[in-house]
């Protein structure tokens, strides 16, 4: 898959635990490819996680942010079952979401 | 299949239309998932305090203040020194009260400020990522709270730089 989204929740104790593993090439700029020539920037630039809908993490990303990007965060609240929302927008207007339920 | 003579009988024609219909039933659910997550907002992101070149330009267009308060509330744990600047593994996490917002800038970075996130209400400050750090650089983490900023910075040597 292009845009492929691995995400892992967990809850325990009241926290639900949200890891995130985005399949993107992060392109910055700066880099020069197998012809010599700078490849293009080509990066995520918002990231939006929700929990049953609810915003639980808006994430601004640049050319830094390492290539297939990993995340880990967590909130209050959350069970068994949930669905956890990822969705992503890159500079090239491209976007990708998908659901997972908490485990 | 297009390429076979006509020689499949109803019966087969049966099993590869009940396939086809077994096939678009899980697709739909899936793609209905998808669909009930949108897409954000591509103009949400701070452009001008990503373009900036020092992190002080860049929290002034984040957050409207480059005035930072140091503070050992503010905990970022980050290696000593990054072998490959290419993946190098940033946490952040404070104890500051009501906090609204997380950014972390690479001082000498091609731009500095490297992520930022909004924190709602409900969701905790401590975040783990991974970063890029084109050569040996301080990193900032800067924890917003109460209109105010503060934070930590660490020295990361960077043994080969990581801009890709």
């Amino acid at each position: 898959m292009a845009h492929q989204i691995l995400v892992h929740a967990t809850t325990s104790g009241g926290v639900t635990t949200v890891e995130a593993l985005i399949k993107h090439p992060m392109d910055s700029g700066f880099v020069k490819g197998k012809d010599g020539k700078l490849i293009p920037p080509h990066y995520i630039e918002v990231v939006e996680f929700t929990h049953k809908g609810k915003l639980v993490l808006r994430g601004f990303w640049g050319p830094a942010v390492s290539k297939n990007p990993f995340i880990r965060f967590s909130f209050k609240g959350g069970a068994s079952g949930d669905p956890i929302g990822v969705s992503w927008v890159d500079n090239k207007g491209e976007t990708a979401s998908m659901s997972a339920a908490i485990m | 299949m297009m390429t076979e003579p006509e020689t499949t009988g109803p019966a087969r024609r049966t099993v590869l239309l009940g396939a086809a219909g077994a096939a678009a039933a899980l697709a739909l659910p899936r793609s209905g998932r998808a669909a009930a997550v949108a897409a954000p907002k591509a103009s949400l992101w701070p452009e001008a305090a990503f373009k900036a070149t020092t992190p002080d330009p860049a929290l002034k267009a984040l957050w409207g203040s480059s005035s930072l308060t140091p503070t050992t509330q503010v905990k970022m744990d980050a290696p000593d020194i990054a072998e490959n600047g290419a993946v190098v593994p940033i946490s952040v996490d404070a104890n500051e009260p009501k906090i609204t917002g997380v950014a972390l800038l690479a001082r000498h970075n091609p731009y500095s400020l490297a992520c930022a996130y909004e924190i709602p209400e409900g969701t905790s400050p401590a975040i783990s990522s991974r970063l890029k750090l084109a050569k040996t650089t301080e990193v900032i983490a800067v924890v917003k709270s109460g209109g105010k900023l503060y934070s930590t910075s660490k020295r990361v040597k960077v043994t080969l730089g990581g801009c890709g």
